[in-house]
């Protein structure tokens, strides 16, 4: 349908991808260095000039399993590395999260301010960097140059090109069933109270004109739910306040309590092992015996419970652990095509043909430190 | 005060209905004692045929075509049924083109196919708009803002391509021809775009223009004629109901809070439904003087569909009797008949 839909489907994704992403690996890692440089890389990839102009190109939505391709490259492009399980799981997550602000978007136009609220946040993150923070802007600018002269049948033919992608998702997430935005069957609840959209009137009355358009009579109906008017219109600018009363971050809130800080009983010996294995790929350095992780070092990337489809709340954590998803410096399928791909890059006489983000200096400085 | 309507048993449907305006197509055959509803799912559309005694259902797929594709995954924007005098076609429009069926769905008869750029170009192309005018018109509308007339023979595949009306600039929504029976009404078909345009034509030879009623910035997803009336539904969730060849705004209501979706009339008593994605579906009353050409709209019943954003609303008979709505994501339609 739309043929452009697909940059908004990227920057909300990745936008509540990285949000998450940026949640549990403070909650659970009080390295902060380290998951800033995460949260930079890929935040780097994401707002890449090349990367946002393919994007940018009139084109079909992707399919499910390319989409979850892209945001899985998005999400190692830095030292983190996520297992099948892992991702399905935050690819669920996230998906369901946008799924909810496309379903409860006000106004199609609205979808704007949604990915404006993403690109808000996600500058938040990286503040400190303000090369991170210009790329942003740039496509943000880009954004508004694309966006703003499509009309409202526009919008809403995107947000149908949206809900087709995510039709029949009803994957139950915890906190939306706590906190009653969900219903147990997967739906989402609809309120029929609240403020009408901007531009939009309380539904109730009838007015009548003559022919030559004046209002000669009205009268009222019921309308049966309890609609307020319309709140001020939200900013379409690079800031501003966006207005939308859709913030929902699944992983905060009440979530917040069940953060489990695991003892960080050895220095980083994670990280060295991933280390070790792209300085593998790159070539030149011997390999190290791969520690099992399992008995060791165990990160808790998402501790999300309940997130099982087609079963309802259930109030015990006993089953937490099977549910944690962990970091694997083994080479799973994932990450040697990622790193293939990085080390591909390298076959050049050791130079990066592509530069997001200075990735070569950040790896070759970390292998001085081993 | 009891309740105008009540709930019936709901019609499963094989799979759930997409968000698309006018989502639900009815076709009531008295002969056979059955109704067929058809309902579009991505690139699929849900056929089920019900009996009237609730004992019989029987359902049937059919699938967008796409050139000499086997399997098209080419979404379908709308499908209605389109009554003549002499036979009814279903009619489902998509991404690629216009497929035309036995009403049964049996047989396809014509496929017409739209113009697709070799790139893909920013403005998405697609047909939608689909109503049966007079005795031997189907009229289909496309994104381009162009309204496709085809002539159609009482029977056979000889159905050809007898016009192109180019009035509407933005993407056709939805069309409607006028459905009171009354053949004295000089407006056959009312076409509606994106930018809440509305064209009323009269039909022939060659179609003519009566009106342009001008939009005010907000797409028309819905539309119908009645009596010489246009009652047209907008994305601001307002009804506007105007004097079809004079274009004059007879009345407008503050209907729904959000986009509305559809809309259908009864046209033996005038009973209006209406239907928006804030869960609400409102049943009115229209009667017309046409002496002093005032129109009286009456609000009858509302019907909350618990957190549902309704796509499709219609009734099921001329009388207004019953009405059947589908949901985005809901795998039946919901029925409701009167007390």
């Amino acid at each position: 349908m739309s043929q452009r839909t697909l940059p908004l489907l990227i920057i909300n994704l990745g936008g509540e991808m990285i949000y998450i992403l940026d949640q549990r690996l403070r909650a659970q890692d009080d390295n902060d260095d380290k998951t800033q440089r995460v949260m930079n890389d890929i935040v780097a990839t994401m707002f890449n000039k090349a990367f946002l102009e393919e994007l940018l190109q009139p084109q079909d939505l992707y399919s499910h399993r390319a989409l979850r391709t892209v945001l899985t490259r998005l999400a190692h492009t830095s030292i983190m590395r996520l297992n099948q399980a892992s991702m399905d799981k935050l690819y669920d997550l996230m998906t369901m999260a946008f799924k909810y602000q496309i379903v409860l978007c006000p106004r199609p136009q609205d979808l704007l301010l949604i990915t404006f609220n993403h690109t808000d946040t996600i500058k938040e993150l990286v503040k400190d960097n303000p090369s991170l923070v210009n790329q942003i802007n740039e496509a943000q600018r880009q954004l508004i140059e694309v966006y703003t002269p499509l009309s409202d049948g526009d919008f809403e033919l995107i947000r149908h090109t949206l809900l087709v992608l995510f039709q029949d998702m009803q994957i139950r997430v915890s906190i939306f069933l706590k906190e009653k935005i969900q219903n147990p069957n997967g739906h989402f609840v609809l309120q029929t109270s609240g403020p009408v959209p901007y531009g939009f009137e309380v539904p109730g009355l009838i007015r009548y004109f003559n022919a030559k358009g004046q209002e000669v009579r009205r009268t009222r109906f019921p309308s049966g739910g309890n609609y307020t008017s319309a709140l001020r219109q939200g900013s379409f600018d690079l800031s501003g306040d966006r207005v939308t009363i859709l913030e929902m971050d699944p992983s905060t809130t009440s979530n917040s309590t069940r953060k489990q800080k695991q003892a960080d009983t050895t220095p980083n010996p994670l990280a060295k092992e991933e280390l070790n294995l792209l300085a593998k790929l790159m070539g030149g350095m011997e390999v190290q015996k791969i520690l099992n992780v399992d008995t060791g070092f165990k990160v808790n990337l998402l501790a999300l419970d309940q997130e099982e489809e087609g079963i309802g709340i259930s109030e015990g954590t006993a089953h937490e652990s099977s549910r944690v998803i962990n970091i694997q410096a083994t080479q799973d399928q994932l990450a040697s095509t990622e790193l293939a791909r990085i080390a591909g890059e390298f076959d050049e006489g050791g130079s990066l043909t592509e530069g997001p983000g200075n990735k070569g200096d950040d790896l070759l400085a970390m292998m001085d430190e081993l | 005060m009891s309740k105008m309507y009540h709930k019936e048993k709901s019609i499963q449907l094989k799979s759930s209905a997409s968000a698309l305006y006018n989502n639900l197509s009815v076709l009531r055959i008295a002969p056979r004692c059955i109704t067929y509803f058809t309902v579009v799912h991505a690139n699929v559309v849900n056929m089920v045929s019900a009996s009237w005694d609730g004992l019989n259902y029987s359902h049937r797929q059919l699938q967008s075509k796409e050139g000499n594709v086997a399997t098209s995954s080419s979404l379908i924007m709308q499908a209605a049924w389109c009554v003549l005098p002499s036979r009814d076609l279903l009619v489902l429009t998509s991404q690629k083109g216009i497929q035309m069926y036995e009403s049964d769905g049996s047989i396809m008869v014509y496929w017409h196919a739209l113009d697709t750029p070799e790139t893909p170009t920013a403005k998405a192309v697609f047909a939608r708009g689909i109503a049966a005018v007079r005795e031997k018109y189907i009229c289909v509308g496309v994104s381009s803002g162009s309204v496709l007339v085809f002539d159609v023979p009482s029977k056979g595949s000889n159905i050809t391509l007898s016009e192109v009306l180019e009035e509407h600039k933005e993407a056709i929504t939805d069309m409607a021809s006028e459905c009171s029976g009354n053949l004295e009404c000089i407006a056959d078909l009312v076409s509606a775009d994106d930018s809440g345009l509305l064209c009323v034509w009269k039909s022939g030879e060659d179609f003519q223009l009566l009106n342009k009623i001008p939009g005010f910035d907000t797409s028309c997803s819905s539309v119908k004629l009645w009596k010489g009336t246009v009652i047209a539904g907008y994305g601001t969730g307002q009804i506007r109901l105007y004097e079809g060849v004079t274009g004059i705004l007879l009345a407008e209501v503050n209907a729904h809070a959000r986009w509305i979706y559809s809309l259908d009339i009864a046209p033996f008593t005038g009973l209006l439904i209406s239907a928006a994605e804030d869960s609400w579906v409102r049943v009115w009353h229209l009667s017309l003087t046409p002496e002093t050409n005032s129109v009286e709209i009456e609000h009858m019943y509302n019907e909350c569909v618990t957190d549902t954003q309704i796509c499709g609303a219609r009734f099921c008979d001329g009388d207004g009797y019953a009405f059947a709505v589908t949901g985005y994501d809901l795998s039946e339609i919901i029925r409701y008949t009167q007390a």
